[in-house]
């Protein structure tokens, strides 16, 4: 598979966050803010609930690179501000994030790509822009 | 309060060792449903090392910092290679910039994340807002 082309616009992919979700992702990545799983904490400091890790919301922009170049491991760049709270509901279905890109520009094996990632009709993220590398695969080198 | 204005340039200790384990990889590519080869671990695990580092930033009794009130504002990495299962890591913290805006404190960082050789893999920067005593 080989989408990132120069102003490609990649399959948008959807992923529903769940309570659980952030449960998970709380003990994978060390970041126990309460705000993340508690109700009472979140909405003690003005949150309208338990919201997602701004990380957690990154990780799933670097799902969806990930999914477009073909393999993990070929992001060289990922950025972004942290602009909207995904706000999680406390039920089975959760909520769902939606990612979609296009590729700006390919120079020298390496693919530009803008990123949109929303939450209903809100962007989430800044500014999500991220550097992919396009092309036979690398070496991975074991450490 | 504002933090220590003579933050701006400061190079923290490096974190402690790191050691990447096949099991940690495996807990976040499943808590982030991330596809999984067995080599390069998922782009934003880094943070996990990245966390250590502005964690002892912000509880440095010096520096200032209400944890309470640090918002994560923005993250980004750079890779120079992907990090993978048998890496020790350290993160190296500097202090980029230091601003404020509105009474809160806008603290750019970067992490340098090097491997068990000294050798460069990501980096880490993050902008942490410190709201004021009213944010």
């Amino acid at each position: 598979m080989n989408a990132l082309e120069p102003g490609a616009e990649l399959p948008t992919q959807e992923y529903a966050v769940t309570r659980a979700d952030l449960v998970r992702y709380a003990g994978a990545s060390g970041d126990r803010n309460p705000i993340h799983w508690s109700d009472r904490v979140a909405t003690g400091v003005g949150l309208p609930g338990v919201i997602a890790h701004g990380m957690f919301t990154m990780a799933l922009a670097a799902r969806a690179l990930d999914t477009w170049a073909g393999a993990p491991g070929r992001v060289r760049e990922l950025g972004c501000k942290f602009t909207k709270p995904v706000v999680v509901p406390d039920d089975d279905d959760g909520v769902v994030v939606r990612v979609a890109g296009t590729v700006k520009g390919v120079e020298d094996g390496r693919a530009s790509v803008a990123l949109e990632v929303t939450c209903g009709d809100e962007k989430v993220l800044g500014m999500p822009r991220a550097v992919v590398l396009v092309g036979p695969a690398p070496e991975v080198a074991s450490a | 309060m504002a933090v220590s204005a003579d933050l701006a340039g400061r190079t923290f200790a490096p974190t402690a060792p790191y050691e990447v384990t096949a099991e940690r990889v495996a807990e976040f590519v499943a808590a982030t449903g991330s596809a999984y080869d067995g080599t390069a671990a998922p782009t934003t695990f880094p943070i996990v090392v990245a966390f250590r580092a502005m964690t002892d930033l912000m509880e440095d009794p010096d520096v200032g910092i209400a944890l309470h009130r640090v918002v994560h504002g923005e993250q980004r990495f750079s890779y120079t290679r992907p990090v993978v299962p048998g890496d020790v890591l350290t993160a190296t913290l500097t202090v980029d910039s230091l601003r404020q805006i509105g009474g809160a404190d806008i603290i750019g960082t970067r992490s340098e994340i090097v491997d068990a050789d000294g050798a460069p893999v990501v980096t880490a920067h993050a902008v942490l807002v410190h709201r004021g005593e009213d944010g």
